[in-house]
Order: structure tokens, then C-alpha cells, then sequence
């Protein structure tokens, strides 16, 4: 099989789009924090361990427009009916409401890999959550920066 | 540390001129430096990879001060390129007042510069590429690192087509960019399609559907050997560099992304897989140790002169130097896919010991000729020695500060860390040529505008963590903005928000406050909105209206490290 480019991807996402759960939209003003974010994810896993791997999450180092970033990720799985990925949560740290999305998989999905954008208003942290079916339970942590811009040499 | 070939190499062409400190004329560099011994190389392998990076539009011989301060941060501290001046030396086995040691650090710079001459020159650079040429014919591939069209005068006015005229003639094989972006979208194109080699720019994608745009490797045979060369644009342009000029492109380190291209090259059979980047070292040097399968990695955008190869794992990574002063030549031998044998020499281009080739010294007249007049006019005399790099600050920076201060009346100026702009001597005079070596950009408007305290407290943390963050992917390179009516103090090693302390606004002595807000002009505003006279003409009326520039710089910034 060929691997699909990004427009199939956002295609099929498109056509599954009412697995696709977009994050509360709720005026929040004060800005979420690690805690907070810590509390988001506690509400998801319970009182399962978060893992490290599996999860690449593809995120700039620096963004060249906070008001629209773009994330992707992909989970390693064979996304066969006895271990496959339920879903995929992203949380933005830095933002009123971390929660950013939450993205839902079954065995035809294929792959557990798919892409959005976000907004982010300052440097922060996106972290990826991922439920297999098993139960057990992944993350991923990368910091994006948002930056006044300018200078570069 | 240096092998002894390369030592040998670095001190080869050198060896017999070093024979002491006393400064001897110009004339007598000349006839001491020699065109064949900075030729001289023993040949290794099947193929010559050469590079230039960084040459800033420069076509015609310069000074070029090397800084003297260039602060590494957590594991690149005290390592190539961050050490500097005698440490240097010392490094890498160069003796004071050698050729070796005007070319590669600021010791002694104006006394070596009075001796051994400008440096640089399109002209020149084409005679060594094509004796190499001669000597290695079917095995050479010249790599172009980028910022070369945009950094003068006569690119500016002709929207970089004299720097494309002028590449084509030497035949460069191909190139990847950064500054090129700042003449926009539609002018990157059309000179794209003007060249007769490739525009390599791998990381480079459109905002919408993240698709390539432009071709990201192009495969070379040379010496029986199938060479893939990879290139890599600047990857924080939309964020050093107005986004508004390239708004449907974006840009990225894109790890992965390389990975998967390195594989992709090595899957298509290339034996030898070469990535031109324009990262900046740092990042470069993060980049070799995780993107597996690059053979050798030439790295411009920090315009870091490393006179030895700098190995990370497999990889050979040259960093050549900028605006013409250096031509890089790496022979390797290839087997099995692999390196197994190099010669390296970062050959300084000494303009006086090198006869000029009539060709490209022909089309270089040509494209300067209808501007020759402005070019030479002669606004002042500086009384001091006048140069850009350095982390903190410059003398030249230090004067366009002056100017902004006195033209657009304001009580602290800003002028950006840029790397790029040649050096002047002492008792030398300014030209509307050297004036535009520093300051020719697409978006040259000198603002003036009310800034709070605390806004230029963000300003200054933003810039220091883009130098000092601790990862490099998160370094953009450049330089600190240089300040003028304020001083400060900098802690680089301190997380982004704590590293910029004591700043003081000079006219009065007193604490910058953080809710008050002062008169703040500067220029190269990412901003489309700035409004304002070109920093060029600021610039140019303030020279003119002084005529003696007074030696010595502002140093209104103290350093912990």
C-alpha cells in the first residue's frame, strides 16, 4: 500500500468527521495551566500509568502563525480488532481550555494518524494521549513556541 | 580536535608566511600569499564537493571581521564555532598574525587587515572553482548554501537578478536559500525559473495542503559517483522574516520529513547523500546526530568560518564562512555507500593574491555599471573601526543606532542582530555602497513608535532565547538587537523570562519602568503596518550631514555566561 499523502488524510477525516469532537468553545479567559491540563487527562485515563511511545507528534519547533499551527500525529499500531487505537486526545497547556481535540479510531480507520490545526497564544506544551484497546494508555509532550518574530540574521 | 591531514591542510598554503608578527605591506602579502598555495590540496576519492554560503550579494572584495564574541549555550559551550580570538587559535593550531588567523578570528584584525588586504570577490572565488574544475574535471559539484541574493546595493535594485546572472556564469550546481524569500512569492519564482541549476528547498511547503513547492533533491553522477543533494531553506523565515512576503509558505526543521528524503535518495541508488542546509550550526549539529544517512552536511545561515571538519557520528559538517571570504573544497573517496577516505581545506579567497577571472569579473562590471556612480559616492570617513558580528552588539550597529535616535527623535533605538555587512578600517572612507551592505532589505522602514517597559523587556527576552535556548531547534540564529539609549545586563544561561536585567535609559540614568512607555525607533519591522523613512536614507543623510564618524562602539550591555 502507498503511504497516503496529507490531503487523503484531511480527506478521510472529513468523511469521519462526526468522530471528531472539537473542544469546548466556552469563553474561558484565564489560561489553563499544568495542573489544569494534568486534571483534563486524569478525567480521561483514570488511575492508569501514561506511557511514553508509540505517539509521534508532529508539531513546529516554533510557530510561524500562533492563530492557526498545525499538528499532526500518528500512533504505531496494527489497528486489527484485539490491539488497535481507541483515541487520540491533544491538550494544549498554555490555552484557556487545554483540551483541543479528541479524535476517535476504530480497526477500519486503517491507521491511528490524522492532522488539525489550532490556535496557540503563547509558548507552551501539546501533549498527546492515546487509549488502546488493551486499556493501556500513551503520551507525548513537545513545547511549540510563539514568538514576537524578527531579527533572524 | 584536528586530525593531521587536516591540520596539514589548514596550515599547508600558510606554512611559509607566518614567519612572525611584523606587519608587512600589502604588496608584500601579496607576493607571499600566492594563488597556487591557496590551491594547494592533494586530491582524495572520486569526487570535490565545493561550497560557498552566506556570500550576502557580495560580488566585489571587502573587509570582514570574524566576531569576538559568539556565546555557546549548554553543550555547545567552548566548542567550534563558539570559541573566538586567541582561544581559537589555539583550537586549531593557527599562529598570530598568520594569514590563517586574519581569515579565521578578530585578532589583530585591523593591523592583518592593512596587511593582507580585502577578502572575497565573486571573481576571485570563480578562478579557484575553476582551477579545481581543471584539475578534477567530471568529479566537481559547487553547492550555493543561500542568502546570496539579497545584502547590496546593486541585489537590491535589480531584485536579486545580478546575483542570478552572475551564479549561472559560474556554474554553480545547486542551491538552497533563505533572504532569496524576502522578495516575495512571485519574485522567488521568476528567478527561480531564471536559474540553470536547482533551487533545493526540501522543508518548504504550502500553508493549505502542506504539499512540496519546491523540488527538494536533485541527483548528480560525478566521478562514477551518484551524488544526492538534498537542500534545506531557513527554517524559521516566516518568523524571522516578514511572513506577509511568502504568506502561503511554510517552512520547519521538518525532521521526519528530511528522513524520510535521506531514505528516499539512498532507496534510489545515491552512494553518496549530501544535505545543504541553511539551519544554522547548532541546529545542523542536532540535526546530523538524529537524521541518520547524510554523508556530508554543508551548514550556512550562522556564518561560522570552521576551518576543520566537524564530525557527528557518520557525518562530515562543514560550515564555510560568509560573504565570499571562504570557498570550502571536501574530496571523498566513496565505496559501498560510504565515506571511507576525505580531504578537506575552508580556503580563505585573499583577493589581492588572487588574479581575478576576466569572465565573471566581466559580467560583475557589467551589472554594477549602471550604478557605479552612487555606488562610489562618498558620504563620511570613519574614525574607528566599523563591523556588524558579535552576539551583543557592533560598531556599525552602534552607529545606525546613533542615527536613529538623532533622525526619528527618540530615546531608545532597536536595530536587528543580522549577521551580514562588510567591515570598515579605520581612516576609511563610507560609501552609499557600504551603507547599503548593511541595511539593503525589502522592508527597510525605520518606525518610531511608544513601546512600554515591559513590551521591551518581551522584545529583548524573545530575541536572547532565540540565541541562548539551551535546545537548538529552538534557536533562530541571528544576533541580540542591538540597543542604543539603554543599557542592560544579560544572564544567557537563565530560562526566557528571567535572562535581561538592570535596564537603564542612558539620557537619564533611570530604571526603565515597566509601565511607561518611551519613543522607541528601529527598522525591519516583520510588521506590514510600520511607517517611516528607508533605514537606508536615515542612514545615508546622517553620515552625510556628520562626515567624520568618532571611534568607539556603545558596549551598554554586560554579559554573565
Amino acid at each position: 500500500m502507498t503511504a497516503l499523502s496529507r490531503r487523503d488524510v484531511l480527506r478521510l477525516s472529513g468523511a469521519g468527521a462526526a468522530a471528531f469532537v472539537a473542544s469546548s468553545l466556552l469563553p474561558n479567559l484565564a489560561a489553563a495551566d499544568a495542573a489544569s491540563t494534568a486534571a483534563a487527562i486524569k478525567k480521561i485515563i483514570g488511575s492508569k500509568t501514561l506511557q511514553q511511545g508509540r505517539i509521534t507528534l508532529e508539531l513546529p519547533q516554533i510557530a510561524e502563525n500562533g492563530n492557526t499551527v498545525p499538528v499532526g500525529f500518528e500512533v504505531q499500531s496494527p489497528m486489527i480488532g484485539a490491539d488497535h487505537v481507541k483515541a487520540v486526545h491533544l491538550f494544549a497547556e498554555g490555552n484557556p481550555e487545554p483540551s483541543v481535540a479528541s479524535i476517535r479510531f476504530s480497526p477500519a480507520s486503517g491507521r491511528a494518524k490524522a492532522a488539525t490545526r489550532m490556535r496557540l497564544a503563547k509558548t507552551q506544551n501539546i501533549i498527546a494521549v492515546a487509549e488502546m484497546s488493551d486499556g493501556s494508555v500513551y503520551m507525548a509532550k513537545t513545547e511549540v513556541k510563539v514568538t514576537i518574530g524578527g531579527c533572524g540574521g | 580536535m584536528l586530525d593531521r591531514r587536516q591540520f596539514l591542510q589548514v596550515t599547508a598554503a600558510t606554512a611559509a608566511l607566518t614567519g612572525g608578527l611584523a606587519p608587512i605591506s600589502r604588496l608584500a602579502a601579496a607576493q607571499r600569499i600566492s594563488q597556487d598555495d591557496l590551491l594547494a590540496f592533494t586530491p582524495v576519492g572520486q569526487v570535490t564537493l565545493l561550497n560557498f554560503t552566506d556570500c550576502h550579494a557580495q560580488l566585489v572584495p571587502l573587509f570582514y571581521r570574524e566576531p569576538s564574541v559568539n556565546l555557546g549555550v549548554g553543550a555547545a559551550k567552548g566548542r567550534p564555532p563558539h570559541i573566538t580570538g586567541r582561544d581559537l587559535l589555539t583550537h586549531f593550531g593557527l599562529s598570530s598574525g598568520s594569514p590563517a588567523a586574519y581569515a579565521f578570528s578578530s585578532e589583530d584584525f585591523t593591523a592583518l587587515a592593512r596587511s593582507y588586504g580585502r577578502i572575497g570577490g565573486m571573481d576571485r572565488m570563480a578562478t579557484l572553482i575553476k582551477a579545481i574544475r581543471a584539475e578534477r574535471p567530471g568529479r566537481t559539484l559547487l553547492l550555493d548554501g543561500g542568502d546570496t541574493w539579497q545584502g547590496s546595493y546593486t541585489a537590491l535594485k535589480t531584485r536579486g537578478a545580478d546575483m542570478v546572472e552572475v551564479m549561472n556564469a559560474m556554474g554553480v550546481d545547486a542551491m538552497t536559500a533563505h533572504w532569496e524569500f524576502t522578495y516575495g512569492t512571485d519574485r522567488v519564482k521568476e528567478l527561480k525559473d531564471q536559474l540553470n541549476f536547482a533551487f533545493l528547498a526540501g522543508n518548504v511547503r504550502d500553508t493549505e495542503w502542506e504539499e512540496d513547492v519546491f523540488q527538494a533533491t536533485q541527483t548528480f553522477e560525478r566521478g562514477g559517483v551518484k551524488v544526492a543533494v538534498i537542500g534545506q531553506a531557513f527554517p524559521y523565515t516566516p518568523v524571522a522574516n516578514p511572513r506577509y512576503l511568502i504568506p502561503d509558505w511554510s517552512f520547519g526543521i521538518r525532521e521526519q520529513l528530511l528522513a524520510k528524503r535521506v531514505r528516499q535518495a539512498r532507496d534510489g541508488g545515491a552512494d553518496l547523500v549530501v544535505l545543504l542546509s541553511h539551519n544554522g550550526f547548532d541546529v545542523d549539529k542536532k540535526l546530523a546526530g538524529r537524521v541518520k544517512g547524510i554523508d556530508v552536511l554543508f551548514s550556512g545561515h550562522t556564518h561560522d568560518a570552521v576551518p576543520a571538519i566537524v564530525k557527528i557520528g557518520d557525518t562530515l559538517m562543514i560550515a564555510s564562512g560568509s560573504h565570499g571570504k571562504f570557498l570550502a573544497r571536501l574530496d571523498v573517496e566513496v565505496k559501498g555507500g560510504r565515506v571511507v577516505d576525505y580531504g578537506f581545506r575552508l580556503i580563505p579567497v585573499f583577493a589581492d593574491a588572487i588574479t581575478p577571472d576576466p569572465e565573471i569579473a566581466a559580467v560583475i562590471a557589467k551589472t554594477r555599471a549602471p550604478y557605479e556612480k552612487e555606488l562610489t559616492r562618498v558620504l563620511g570617513k570613519t574614525e574607528g573601526l566599523l563591523y556588524r558580528r558579535g552576539n551583543l552588539n557592533g560598531t556599525f550597529d552602534d552607529l545606525i543606532c546613533d542615527a536613529l535616535l538623532e533622525r526619528r527623535d527618540a530615546e531608545i533605538a532597536l536595530s536587528p542582530g543580522f549577521r551580514w555587512g562588510a567591515s570598515l578600517l579605520p581612516g576609511q572612507e563610507i560609501t552609499v555602497e557600504d551603507v547599503y551592505s548593511q541595511t539593503a532589505i525589502t522592508y527597510p522602514t525605520a518606525y518610531r513608535n511608544n513601546m512600554t517597559g515591559a513590551f521591551l523587556k518581551e522584545v529583548l527576552e524573545d530575541v536572547a532565547d532565540n540565541l541562548f535556548n539551551p535546545d537548538p531547534y529552538y534557536q533562530q540564529g541571528g544576533d541580540m538587537v542591538r540597543v542604543g539609549g539603554m543599557s542592560y545586563h544579560m544572564d544567557i544561561n537563565k530560562a526566557i523570562g528571567q535572562r535581561i536585567s538592570g535596564m537603564t535609559l542612558l539620557k537619564t540614568g533611570a530604571r526603565i519602568e515597566a509601565s511607561k512607555e518611551y519613543a522607541v525607533a528601529g527598522w525591519a519591522s516583520v510588521n506590514p503596518d510600520a511607517e517611516g523613512p528607508a533605514i537606508y536614507d536615515l542612514v545615508t543623510d546622517y553620515i552625510a550631514a556628520r562626515k567624520q564618524i568618532p571611534a568607539g562602539g556603545h558596549n551598554n550591555v554586560t554579559v554573565a555566561e
